[in-house]
């Protein structure tokens, strides 16, 4: 990647979870309303750290870069995040 | 359509890729930066994605070109066939003229 020696490609098929398409979605859904662009996932994703960016999968990036052009947006607050996050953490 | 800035460049002309390293987000992979090529066409023009991923407009539009580079101009002690080339989309402003 970016010219980087990457080793081989994992080509093998796999499914995706619910949350992972569900995701895919939110940012479609989110184009559509001019709420983000694909060029602030990608400028956020590519803001992340090597080790936090080796440390996620794919769509764990993708819902990282969409939480934050919402915050840089002014769509959601930190606060809101941080008390939704907390919220979910204590169901069962 | 919406204002572009007029392309600058056609197919089979010398371009060099600007050496910089501006602290935003860009579009123009490291490994071509400062590097020769030739346009292969003209893709059309877009919004400049630089300024699309911080929610500006990325108007004018800007001509987005297919440039053709020797892989041996790439990397140092490429391997492969002497012929080899790598096609490489870049945006207008990222070309200067090359003699």
């Amino acid at each position: 990647m970016g010219g980087l020696q990457a080793g081989a490609i994992d080509r093998a098929e796999h499914d995706h979870a619910l949350w992972e398409k569900r995701v895919d979605a939110l940012l479609v859904v989110l184009s559509k309303k001019g709420l983000m662009t694909v060029d602030e996932l990608r400028r956020n994703i590519e803001g992340l750290g090597a080790q936090a960016y080796d440390g996620m999968s794919y769509y764990e990036r993708w819902m990282y870069a969409i939480s934050q052009t919402l915050i840089q947006r002014g769509v959601l607050t930190v606060d809101e995040v941080g008390m939704r996050l907390a919220a979910l953490e204590k169901r069962p | 359509m919406s204002a572009a800035f007029p392309a600058r460049f056609r197919p089979g002309d010398r371009v060099r890729v600007r050496l910089a390293h501006p602290p935003g987000h860009v579009r123009t992979p490291c490994y071509v930066r400062g590097k020769p090529g030739v346009v292969e066409r003209l893709c059309g023009a877009y919004p400049n994605p630089e300024e699309l991923a911080y929610a500006r407009s990325g108007m004018p539009r800007q001509p987005l070109y297919r440039v053709r580079f020797e892989q041996c101009a790439l990397w140092p002690n490429y391997q492969g066939d002497a012929r080899d080339t790598l096609d490489v989309e870049i945006y207008q402003h990222w070309l200067e003229a090359r003699e």
